[in-house]
Order: C-alpha cells, then sequence, then structure tokens
C-alpha cells in the first residue's frame, strides 16, 4: 500500500554541500564563503518541507527484461543493482517547494547566494534520500544503494511510470514536465532492492 | 431551483469519492479514470445514482483530470460525456445539480514550475465550455495546492461561462497550503474572484480540519465548503481501507457544520454510506447564515492584510517620480535594481508594496506586468498595482498571485467605468482619490462629496464600501498652508462618517521644504491620530519610522512597550558600533582588499569614499578590475572557489553602482555585448547566471534572456543588440539538440558572431560537434573569451 510520509532535518551535509559547489574534500572554503553558506542554511533549514510517499513491489528479472511491479523496463545497469533482490521499494521525496522560492529569489538578488541555496537543497534532499533509505534498511532489510532514474541506461521516461505508480504529484506535490524534470527541484526518485530474507 | 437559490436556501451535501469507488469497480493503477466516461459509462452513472440515492444534492461529474493536457483533442468529448452522464441521473430528482469538476492540471505554474499562468487559463477554459455547453450548473474547481492555479481555474470558469463557481484548496496540518497560502489568503483570493463558496477538500480528515475551517469562517462573506477524506488509508486484509468510519465521520461533520461550514461533502475514501450518514447528522439543524463581513483585505499568495485595525505601511519607493536610478533600470529593463528595493523595503518594514513603472518612453503595461511576476519572485509581500492605464492595470491583476490593491481610481467618470469593471473581475481593494474633472477641490465638504459620489457609483457595480480606501491626497503645504488642514479634515469626516478606510501618500505634503522628513513625520502622526488606515511611505526614513513606533506604542498596539524599548535600544547600540566598523574597517583594508573578501556594503562605502578624489574609470581600472582579476586568477588556479568568486563579483558590483552614477557617457565601458540564454527545453539556469553575473562585473553588456528560450528569440535578441557573442547553456544531454539548433540558426542568419557554449553536458569535442565556436568550462573562461575579442576590437 502506498504511503505518504514526512519529515524534517536539523542540518545538511556540509561535505556534500561543498561538493555541489565545486569544491573537493581536501580544499578549504574562504571564512566569507563559509559565513555565507551559514547563512544560507539556516534559511534553507526553516523553509524546508520534507514529504515523500512509498510503495513496495514484487520484483522479477529475465536477464536485463526487469519487471518492477509498477512498470517494466530494460535496463543493465539496473539489473546489476537489484541482482538477488525479489522486492523493491519504490519512492519519490522532495525537499518542498519553499527551498525553489529561495532559489528563485536569490538567482534575482545575489548569484552567490542562489549557487549556495543550490548546493545546500541538492545536499537537504540527499539527506531526505538517506533518511528514507535507513528506514527502509531498518524496516524492509532493504539495500543500503538506490537507483534512479538516469543513472547508466535507465531511461528518464521511467519517471512518467514512477509518478502514476505512485501518483506522485497528488500524494507530495511534485510535478513532472514533458522532459521529465521534477519541480519542486529538489526532488529524488529512486529503487531500492530488497533481497529474499534468511 | 438553481443552485445559487439552493446555496441561500441552507445546507448542501455534496457527493463523496469517486476515485474509490472506481478502483473498487475495476479501474487499475496508471489508467485515466475520465477514460470511462466513453468506456464504461453505465459505471459512472451507477456511482452518480448512489450518491443521489443517499442523499446528495450536488454529484461532481467526473471531470476531475478531463483536460487538454492529458486528453488533448478527445477533451471536449470525455467532458461532455461526464456531464451527461451525471446530469441524466440528476434528472431522476428535483433540485439536484451537477458541478464540473476542475482539478490541477498536475503542473506547476511559473515561476517555481513551467506552466505559464495565461497558458493555465486555457487549458481550463477548454475544459468549462465543453462542460457548460454540456449542461453543468455550476464549477468545482477543487484540490488545489497553488492558490495561483486556482486563480487560473476560476477565472477560466468566469470567462467561459456564466455559472456558479465554488473553489476548494487543499490544507496541510500545517493550516497552510503546499506553496504557502493561509485559510485567510486563500479566502481572500477566492473571493476576490467572485466565487459563490470557498473552502478545503482533501488530504485531511474532517477533525484536522477544523483549525482550518474556524478560520475561512471567520472571514468569510460567501459559504464555506468542506469536503474532506474518511481519515489515512491502512492496509487491512490486503485492501487498502480508509481509518475513518462512516459514523465518525458523520458526527465530526456535524461539528463543523454546527461551526458554521454550509457546504458539505467527501473527498477520497468515502462512500454513499458516508454521504448518507452525513446527510442524517445534519438533518434537522439549520445552517448558521453566511454573513457580510465586511472586510478590508488584500493578499499576497501567503498572508493577507486587512485594512482599518493597524495603520498598513505601504513603501513608495518602487515609483520611477524623480528617481533617477529608477528610471535608468526601467529603460534598460534591468529588474535587479527594481527587485533590491522591493527586499530593502520588506527589510525595512513595510506591509505592502506600491508598483508604478509608468515612463513615456517605455511599453508601461509589459513592464508592469513583467515587474509584478518578478517582484513576487523576490518577496511574499502583497503589491499595490499603480497605473493610470487601464490596460496596464489589468495585465498586471491577471499575473499577480493573491488578492490586489489597485491604485488607483478617481471621481472622474472615465476613471470609474474603466477601472471599476478590472475591480468587479480581479477583487481587492480599491485607492480612491478624492478628485473629479474639475480638480482637487480646495475644502472638507469638496473632497467628500467626491467620496460619496465614488461610494454610489461603485455600489452600481457590486463593489461594496467594504473594498474603498479614500486617499484625500496630501499636497504641499509650502504651497497652500491651508493644504495638510484640509487633506486630514477630509479623512477624518470620512472615517466617522462614511465608515470607510483611508490612505495617504505622506511625502507629498512637504514637497518644496528643506529637511522634508521632519514635516513628512509630523504629518504621519497626525494623520495616524485622525485614525488613517494606510500610509505610502519612504520605509528609509529614520525620522517616520520613529513616529510609527511611537504612535504603536502610544495607540496602546504595543504592549508593554516591548517593540518600541527592542527598536529603540537597538538603535542606540547599531548606530555607536556601525561607526565604529566602517572607521576600524576604512583604515586597514580598501576597496581592492573588500572585493576580493566579498564584503558588499563595504566594498560600495569604499568606492563612494575613493570617488571624492578620483575618477571613476580611474576606480574601475585600479581598483576593482585588479581585485575581480585576483579572484579570477585564484579560482583558475583553484586556491579560491565558486561561492567566493561570486561573493566577489557581486561586492564589485555593489562598488561599480557607486561608480556608474558618476560616469559619463563618454567614459563608455567595453565594446563587447553578450546575449546569454539557458536553450529551449532546459529550466536549469544558475551556471549561466553566473557567467552573466561575471560578465556584468568586468564591464561587458549582458542581455539575460532566462531559461528554456527559443532559438528564434535568441537570434531575435543578438540582431537587435548587434551583440559579438550568443552565450548557450544546456545542463540536460535532452536539451543538447536545441542548442544545437540555436547555434545552427545564429550562424546562418549572422556568421560573424561568435557562439560560446557551456553546461554539465559538454565538453570540447561536443561542442565542436554542435558547430559552436568556443566551449568555456566555467565562468572565468568565458570572462577571458570575452576580454579577447574586446582586445582585438580596441
Amino acid at each position: 500500500m502506498i504511503k505518504v510520509i514526512s519529515g524534517r532535518l536539523d542540518g545538511i551535509d556540509r561535505r556534500e554541500t561543498l561538493h555541489y559547489l565545486g569544491l573537493t574534500v581536501r580544499d578549504i572554503p574562504s571564512a566569507e564563503s563559509v559565513a555565507l553558506v551559514d547563512e544560507c542554511e539556516r534559511e534553507a533549514l526553516a523553509a524546508q518541507d520534507l514529504r515523500a510517499v512509498y510503495d513496495i513491489y514484487d520484483y522479477f528479472a529475465d536477464g536485463d527484461d526487469l519487471d518492477l511491479g509498477f512498470a517494466k523496463v530494460r535496463s543493465h545497469s539496473l539489473a546489476l543493482s537489484l541482482a538477488g533482490c525479489d522486492k523493491i521499494v519504490l519512492f519519490a521525496c522532495t525537499a518542498g517547494v519553499g527551498i525553489d522560492r529561495l532559489i528563485a529569489a536569490y538567482s534575482r538578488l545575489s548569484a552567490s547566494k542562489a549557487a549556495a541555496m543550490q548546493a545546500l537543497g541538492a545536499a537537504l534532499v540527499e539527506g531526505w534520500c538517506d533518511k528514507i533509505q535507513e528506514m527502509c534498511v531498518r524496516e524492509y532489510g532493504a539495500n543500503k544503494n538506490r537507483f534512479s532514474c538516469g543513472y547508466g541506461d535507465l531511461p528518464l521516461t521511467l519517471q512518467r511510470d514512477i509518478f502514476a505508480a505512485l501518483s506522485v504529484t497528488k500524494h507530495i506535490g511534485i510535478t513532472l514536465s514533458d522532459n521529465c524534470f521534477m519541480t519542486p527541484t529538489k526532488s529524488v526518485t529512486a529503487i531500492i532492492g530488497i533481497k529474499p530474507r534468511g | 431551483m438553481t443552485f445559487r437559490q439552493k446555496l441561500d436556501d441552507g445546507f448542501v451535501v455534496l457527493d463523496g469519492a469517486m476515485g474509490t469507488m472506481l478502483q473498487q469497480r475495476g479501474l487499475v493503477a496508471g489508467e485515466l479514470p475520465e477514460s470511462w466516461n466513453l468506456t464504461r459509462p453505465d459505471e459512472i452513472a451507477a456511482v452518480h445514482r448512489q450518491y443521489l440515492a443517499a442523499g446528495a444534492d450536488v454529484v461532481y461529474a467526473n471531470t476531475f483530470g478531463a483536460h487538454s493536457l492529458k486528453f488533448g483533442d478527445a477533451t471536449e468529448e470525455v467532458v461532455a460525456a461526464a456531464v451527461r452522464i451525471a446530469a441524466n441521473e440528476c434528472a431522476r430528482y428535483d433540485g439536484r445539480f451537477v458541478a464540473l469538476d476542475i482539478g490541477p492540471t498536475g503542473k506547476l505554474l511559473k515561476p517555481l514550475g513551467d506552466l505559464d499562468f495565461e497558458e493555465a487559463v486555457g487549458i481550463f477554459a477548454r475544459t468549462v465550455r465543453a462542460g457548460a455547453a454540456a449542461g453543468a450548473d455550476l464549477i468545482a474547481v477543487e484540490t488545489m495546492n497553488d492558490c495561483y492555479e486556482l486563480k487560473a481555474a476560476v477565472l477560466a470558469a468566469k470567462e467561459a461561462s456564466n455559472l456558479p463557481v465554488i473553489a476548494t484548496f487543499v490544507f496541510g496540518a500545517d493550516g497552510k497550503t503546499m506553496t504557502g497560502t493561509s485559510p485567510e489568503a486563500a479566502v481572500a483570493i477566492a473571493e476576490g474572484l467572485g466565487v459563490s463558496a470557498v473552502g478545503v477538500n482533501c488530504s485531511l480528515a474532517p477533525a484536522e480540519m477544523r483549525e482550518v475551517v474556524r478560520r475561512m469562517l471567520a472571514v468569510a462573506s460567501v459559504p464555506v465548503v468542506v469536503k474532506p477524506n474518511a481519515g489515512l488509508p491502512e492496509e487491512r486484509d490486503g485492501a487498502t481501507v480508509y481509518s475513518l468510519s462512516a459514523d465518525q465521520f458523520a458526527e465530526d461533520m456535524k461539528e463543523l457544520a454546527q461551526l458554521g461550514a454550509r457546504v458539505l461533502g467527501g473527498c477520497c475514501g468515502t462512500s454513499p454510506e458516508y454521504i448518507q450518514k452525513l446527510r442524517a447528522a445534519i438533518s434537522g439543524y439549520s445552517p448558521l447564515a453566511a454573513e457580510d463581513k465586511n472586510l478590508t483585505v488584500i493578499s499576497s499568495y501567503t498572508n493577507a492584510l486587512y485594512f482599518g485595525h493597524s495603520p498598513v505601511l505601504i513603501g513608495e519607493r518602487i515609483n520611477p517620480t524623480g528617481k533617477k536610478r529608477l528610471k535608468e533600470a526601467l529603460r534598460e529593463g534591468d529588474l535587479t535594481y527594481i527587485l533590491g528595493e522591493a527586499v530593502r523595503q520588506q527589510e525595512r518594514g513595510a506591509h505592502a508594496l506600491d508598483v508604478n513603472v509608468g515612463l513615456p518612453e517605455i511599453d508601461e503595461a509589459a513592464m508592469l506586468e513583467k515587474c509584478v511576476a518578478e517582484i513576487q519572485a523576490v518577496t511574499d509581500l502583497p503589491l499595490q498595482i499603480d497605473t493610470s492605464s487601464p490596460e496596464a492595470m489589468e495585465r498586471a491583476l491577471r499575473r499577480y498571485n493573491g488578492c490586489p490593491l489597485i491604485n488607483s481610481v478617481n471621481g472622474k467618470r472615465e476613471s470609474m467605468e474603466k477601472f471599476f469593471p478590472l475591480a468587479k473581475k480581479y477583487g481587492g481593494a480599491i485607492i480612491c482619490l478624492t478628485l473629479d474633472e474639475s480638480g482637487i477641490p480646495d475644502s472638507v465638504e469638496g473632497r467628500v462629496k467626491i467620496a460619496r459620489r465614488i461610494i454610489a457609483e461603485a455600489k452600481k457595480y457590486g463593489i461594496g464600501r467594504n473594498r474603498l480606501i479614500f486617499d484625500t491626497l496630501a499636497t504641499a503645504v509650502s504651497a497652500d498652508s491651508r493644504a495638510a488642514n484640509i487633506t486630514l479634515g477630509s479623512l477624518r469626516q470620512i472615517r466617522e462618517k462614511l465608515k470607510c478606510n483611508t490612505s495617504l501618500g505622506i511625502s507629498n505634503v512637504s514637497f518644496g521644504l528643506p529637511q522634508r522628513d521632519f514635516i513628512t513625520s509630523t504629518y504621519l502622526a497626525l494623520a495616524l491620530a485622525g485614525g488613517l488606515s494606510a500610509a505610502i511611505y519612504n520605509p528609509y526614513s529614520d525620522e517616520v519610522e520613529k513616529v510609527i513606533r511611537s504612535f504603536m506604542a502610544l495607540s496602546g498596539r504595543d504592549a508593554g512597550c516591548a517593540q518600541y524599548i527592542s527598536y529603540a535600544s537597538s538603535l542606540t547600540v547599531g548606530e555607536v558600533t556601525r561607526t565604529a566598523a566602517k572607521t576600524e574597517k576604512t583604515t586597514e583594508a580598501g576597496l581592492h582588499y573588500f572585493v576580493v573578501k566579498g564584503l558588499k556594503t563595504e566594498a560600495a562605502a569604499a568606492a563612494a569614499k575613493l570617488l571624492e578624489t578620483l575618477a571613476p574609470l580611474e576606480v574601475v581600472n585600479t581598483e576593482i578590475i585588479p581585485a575581480l582579476d585576483e579572484v579570477g586568477k585564484g579560482f583558475e588556479e583553484k586556491t579560491i572557489f565558486l561561492p567566493q568568486l561570486l561573493m566577489s563579483a557581486e561586492a564589485a558590483g555593489a562598488a561599480f553602482e557607486e561608480v556608474r552614477s558618476r560616469l559619463s557617457p563618454s567614459d563608455n565601458a567595453k565594446k563587447v555585448k553578450v546575449v546569454i540564454a539557458t536553450v529551449r527545453g532546459d529550466i536549469h539556469d544558475i551556471g549561466k547566471n553566473i557567467v552573466a553575473t561575471l560578465l556584468r562585473n568586468y564591464g561587458f553588456t549582458v542581455y539575460d534572456l532566462g531559461r528554456d528560450v527559443p532559438p528564434e528569440r535568441v537570434l531575435e535578441e543578438a540582431v537587435k543588440t548587434g551583440a559579438q557573442i550568443v552565450g548557450l547553456s544546456a545542463l540536460m544531454t535532452t536539451t543538447v539538440p536545441s542548442m544545437k539548433e540555436t547555434v545552427a540558426l545564429i550562424k546562418d542568419k549572422l556568421p560573424a558572431v561568435k557562439t560560446v557554449v557551456g553546461g554539465a553536458v559538454l565538453n570540447e569535442e561536443y561542442a565542436a560537434m554542435i558547430g559552436a565556436d568556443k566551449y568555456c568550462r566555467d565562468a572565468m573562461e568565458t570572462v577571458r573569451y570575452a576580454e579577447e575579442l574586446e582586445d582585438k576590437l580596441n
């Protein structure tokens, strides 16, 4: 059965954020840019509206021809990721429309804050994905990796099936454009494999 | 009996869920429920029949998602079939009604999403026309998460039919819609557009809706609709059931009815049993009368703002009269300056913003429409739309996301004939100036007489006096020493005798006098004492702020004077530290340092100081550019990173803003001009914006066309501006073809123009393959390329 959940994060992974801003782990950001990211992080956390929708499906693979339970697809990369699994968790999640509003506002007002907010939003939704994944690991013994449309040879158009299967727009308000972009932009859909127990 | 009469008559019971009913009858996931209107009409009819038998006064035709995005050219057929099926079933009874059901498109509107507002109106209008022609009795706009989309749907319903409209929003447990609209703002927006009833549906159970319903009832003048879910879906024995039983649902609904809700039904998970029990639970009760609340209200897309309680402060800074910098920005189409003014006024405490972009040499209607949309992307304050052109007013009112404040109508016949119909259609409050064909009367009686005439005329259009805010016209006291007394006297009379709200553009009073703030702020104090509801003011004036803060304390609106104390103490402490910091920093470091560090305010102050002794171009060439170069070089060497690069660019921009006011036209900046865009189909613009920011701060002229830009538009701008470079950005592999198409078009029509491309999916080879002249890895490389070209031109 489709389940809808919401959540809240207390902080946003700084390493991930800096990575999105083009810094490697060895790079040391200036004090001014740290202050900038700190300030934007406070705003992003206040604006977060984390929601997710998910369901569990039976999974069968015949080589690279995959029956995901909600759709059939041919994908070598996903087959590898789901090797040995007989069920999957399909989820869609979003950091909410407030983050997009902040990005939209700053892209008109301050390029540095826009870049910081963009990076923070991406790191925020990744953090939310991690939380959802942890829950799936705990409750269903799911795998610790997840797979999204556009990775490897998994087509972006599978998004349309995902949106239909989970009624994503109705449940958590993410909309899908004709060329499969999601809005709010800080949103993710993903598949996590579950191996048979025992 | 018509539906409107039914609404006046008593409770109206709506039907329950359609979707969950069809699932029970075999609708599979992913199948469009509306397709059954054509393929399995008997099943749809059976559901309606059950609801009618259960006592529903209104059934929603199966048209929730029947729009052209899903059904294309079959839309009309699907809609008409649905309405006819429902109408056939209703015809078996007396006094039952068919609602054309309109749900959201599933797309988010611009600026957040990619669906244009007018496109949305067009999509809804198609469904409305088909539904009205097939015999619907009313239109139910429902399950709206976004008040902007609701506005598009209600406008379409009003423009494409004469049917009554009921509109319901989805609220979360936090008491807001997903896009952040409060219940009060939702009611203001929907009532402004002329709906017959407003309310809430889906998402929550009846008991969880109680607070939202209560808040709606407190401000709504039309009946309130409640159509909740049967609790939450749960899995029981492999089947999905809803948590709330029909008995509990009916019991909870009765409470909402007793609170005042008048139109009641069910959403997801409810069935004919729920509706039948709901009907039974309210039988024997009479609904509370929906009374006219007589509120004066405007709103943004988030919050409502009421007049007549605490004084409403409306920022006056977005108005070109007497403002050289703003005129320049408007002529150049430079919205950055205007958006900055919007944010600064909000930070200074304005509750709403006046927006006036009237300049004889620009297309005011297009600019006002654009400014309203852009300002709403940076602030959630309500806007006061200020123009004397009915065309500009209508275009701005349409686009405005909220319940507007119209500025202004006056006692001239022509003004009222042009503006009252717009106010009737788009809602909101109206600033009314007490002047007419013979000018501004120089007596209290004269001005009040005009006010009475305006009230009488507005009534003919169905506009109540609660929506009128009278401005008795502040004129210069230096020209006529009686001016202030007449204005304030008129204001008092209108407040006391006509019971209307009032507003004044206070700054005019001090025109022609030295130290204008002294006069303006004292005038404001007098007006506030006389009951002024709203002041159009300069939020940057400290004198005016002192009066406002003091007035709030003195008039008993600031409990324990807490806000006054915090303001007053921040002022003393702030001033001391601010001065200290300034002296310390400017002695320690100069403009170069501040630009490198990316400190905006300090860079601007340092530039202003340098300009006292140095020529403008010298400041640019000896301080700003070398500092930017230092940062740019660090970025290339990977010792400085993107955030710092951008902060420096912004600090340079702030310094340059000081310089530009002193530049003469002969101090020509760089010759290279760049047209820049994210290509069609792609909505990612952050990289493109970074390139534009940096190019501008290096003194190049940039024409930024935004995102999702078609090739023809890029060509058109390049031809118009004579740009030497066209810069294109694409983030997704799926949009590279449209980049290729744009490059080819430019090469074909403007072979001398250089095409520069960039974006995550591109590299040198890819760029060469699509025929671009240059691939730039990042913004600095683009700057270097433009500099090379500049050198060649010199």
